[in-house]
């Protein structure tokens, strides 16, 4: 969420999901929410249901959301920076921006408006596609309300422009005054459950927990101090995705892999395939033999999370409890047993009694976390971060009265990029991918479910109803999908949910994993891969 | 035979973090009943969400460590399998430099196991290549 970081200080959702209740306009984007955070997603539905709420919905497939929205705007894919950019030229031109929040709480106003003077709706249409007319209507509906929010997930953030994409919605919002107040806020709703709080704990290359960046000596020294060592590296670490090169090329010799299965999840699956068979050891602590764990030299059996006790973070940063219910099967064990008996053995002691002791040193060293423990969070369910100290009630939605973590809200101009992989002639399909409904992330658990695995059992390839034809493919047919990279063969269902010349493909599946087809272009500051676009052809499959 | 319990903690399967409480009966799960008060999901989840305990008794389930030889995995004791797992990665480590090593943290484990893998990364094996799948 480095985008969101830069412009308001913080990456995390700004409001939380009680407040959506009250929303007047929903700008959803990149996210198919009522398949991939379905409580969130009937929120929305009953808000425009029950209370006249408008919802805007820019996505390029026909989602269940689309026939509760006022404006469904059907852009070409990898083409969001151009209509935001557009919807702020249209409230710039008519002079409906929050005049009075830009002077107070932000600044780089007058780059903004440069940058997006060129974007009229006309020349947006023409980029994405969406008719001008509409793009500015919809804009109007945005600017008009004080109680308008953005929600968008991972169709926004996987592009090479996913840092872009960001801003850009932090830009609308600012310029509408529409943040730091209740129901309002540009709000990434997270995919996996604990993302925010694997963020939060400092699971990331640059930071310590609490966002602490790992390069600032004063955070140095405090971790020193606080877990009693010297030495701690002051160097940025490597990425996820860029650990498969590094292990071929032989600079990373070793991995511990605590679960997670990026054979599945990651882009371009045979390249990691061979990146992680070229480590010289390789460590996999989880609760199946994932495909990941399979090519591990030792497997550790940890515990579920009806084993353990422990926390949450939520996408809207409300850390709640989990509660060990039974015990972990055969000899499995407590997940944090296993990493503290590990640095027993290398001489470092870590004793705990409890997953609550870890918690409060956690909570100690991590300055949003700082106000919370276990007896409070068993109240009410849990507190949203910020909660600096014990008498602070927690923070539903950040910003409060224009007041930016970063200090003032920081306007960036701009430019619309195209992505790094457009269709072409051999190529001429462009392919985008995501969830489906009945499953979770790359599967491991939910297929694991016969409920689950009964609804959609097997990988499958969305067409529109006129390319089909155009290809002589009728729906349940096998189709042969293939990229610059790789291939996978699945069934079609044609529908007109997908636009033409396009191709949805969902990606739990391992087995016909579609990462062997997508691109591992990455975004420049974030790193994350672009899943949501590369360029594909199609055939009759075997 | 003991009465059923009901144990209340978060579903796994999306952002949303709703809540509900485990039916436990005799050490083993029989379903989840949401919870009435929760602000999230107020007595409702989703089909995800209603089936959010059945893997945990699946027969799948790891539960012993294993080592590979010769391509294949065989049962190994705790003993065995962490001090192969710290000998393998010490000796990297002081062999190539504590960079050589990575750590993948997880966006499903919970905040305490992800505090304490990135201390060990940091404070044990000094590198700062920890990342997780939040990216993806
Ligand atoms: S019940 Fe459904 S909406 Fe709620 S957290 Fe689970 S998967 Fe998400």
């Amino acid at each position: 969420m480095a985008g969101l970081a830069a412009t308001l200080g913080s990456g995390a959702m700004t409001n939380s999901v009680g407040e959506f209740e009250d929303c007047e306009v929903f700008l959803v984007t990149g996210s198919n929410t009522t398949e991939q955070h379905p409580l969130i997603g009937s929120r929305i539905i009953n808000a425009v249901k029950n209370k006249g709420a408008t919802l805007i919905l820019v996505d390029p497939r026909k989602i269940q959301l689309s026939k509760h929205a006022k404006y469904h705007l059907s852009p070409r894919c990898g083409t969001d920076v151009a209509w935001l950019n557009g919807m702020m030229n249209v409230i710039i031109k008519e002079g409906i921006e929050d005049k009075e929040f830009i002077q107070n709480f932000t600044e780089g106003y007058e780059e903004l408006k440069k940058a997006v003077e060129k974007y009229t709706p006309e020349y947006v249409e023409k980029i994405t596609g969406i008719p001008a007319g509409q793009l500015a209507e919809a804009a109007r509906a945005f600017a008009r309300s004080k109680k308008s929010s953005i929600l968008y997930c991972m169709g926004i953030t996987q592009h090479t422009t996913g840092v872009d994409n960001v801003k850009s919605c932090a830009n609308l919002a600012m310029l509408t005054g529409n943040i730091g107040k209740p129901s309002t806020g540009v709000n990434p709703l997270r995919g996996q459950n604990n993302v925010q709080g694997a963020c939060d704990m400092g699971g990331l290359p640059n930071v310590y927990c609490g966002y602490q960046k790992v390069t600032d000596p004063k955070a140095k020294e405090k971790f020193e101090n606080a877990w009693n060592v010297t030495g701690l590296p002051d160097n940025v670490g490597v990425t996820v995705t860029a650990v498969p090169n590094l292990a071929a090329e032989g600079k990373i010799k070793a991995l511990y892999v605590l679960g997670e299965n990026p054979m599945v999840s990651d882009p371009n699956i045979e390249h990691v395939r061979k990146g992680l068979e070229s480590l010289d050891f390789l460590v996999v602590q989880d609760i199946f033999l994932t495909e990941t764990a399979q090519l591990a030299d030792v497997v550790l059996p940890g515990a579920s999370y009806a084993e353990k006790d422990g926390t949450f973070t939520n996408t809207e940063r409300r850390v709640q409890r989990i509660r060990k219910a039974v015990a972990p099967p055969g000899e499995a064990k407590q997940d944090w047993e296993i990493i503290a008996e590990i640095s027993k053995l290398c001489g470092y002691d870590m004793s705990y009694k409890s997953a609550e002791e870890i918690f409060d040193e956690l909570a100690f060293v991590t300055p949003s976390y700082h106000g919370m423990d276990y007896s409070r969070l068993d109240k009410d369910f849990g507190l949203h971060w910020p909660c600096p100290t014990k008498d602070h009630p927690g923070t539903p939605y950040l910003h409060k009265d224009g007041k930016f973590a970063r200090g003032k809200g920081l306007f960036t101009g701009i430019d619309f990029k195209e992505a790094a992989e457009l269709p072409d002639d051999e190529y001429p399909f462009t392919l985008t991918t995501g969830r489906t409904y009945f499953h979770y992330h790359t599967r491991t658990l939910t297929k694991r479910s016969s409920a689950l695995e009964r609804e959609v059992p097997e990988c499958y390839v969305e067409l529109n109803p006129e390319d089909a034809k155009k290809h002589l493919i009728r729906s349940g047919q096998n189709v042969k999908v293939t990229s610059r990279r790789g291939s996978l063969d699945a069934k079609a269902i044609v529908t007109d949910i997908v636009k033409t010349g396009t191709i949805f493909i969902p990606f739990h599946f391992a087995e016909q994993a579609v990462n062997n087809l997508t691109i591992d272009a990455l975004d420049p500051v974030a790193k994350i891969p672009e899943y949501k676009v590369c360029a594909v052809k199609i055939g009759g499959g075997n | 035979m003991s009465s059923e319990k009901q144990i209340l903690s978060t579903c796994i399967y999306c952002g949303c973090g709703c809540g509900f409480y485990f039916k436990v009966k005799d050490g083993r799960i029989n379903g989840v009943v949401p919870s009435k008060n929760h602000p999230i999901n107020k007595g409702s989840l989703c089909i995800k969400g209603w089936n959010a305990s059945e893997f945990v008794h699946h027969p799948d389930r790891l539960t012993e460590p294993l080592i590979k030889e010769n391509g294949k995995f065989r049962k190994a004791s705790w003993k065995e399998a962490l001090s192969l797992t710290v000998k393998k990665l010490k000796e990297h480590k002081e062999k190539s430099g504590p960079d050589s090593l990575a750590f993948f943290a997880s966006a499903k484990c919970s905040n305490e196991e992800n505090y304490l893998f990135m201390k060990l990364a940091r404070a044990v094996f000094k590198t700062n290549n920890v990342d997780h799948c939040a990216r993806l």
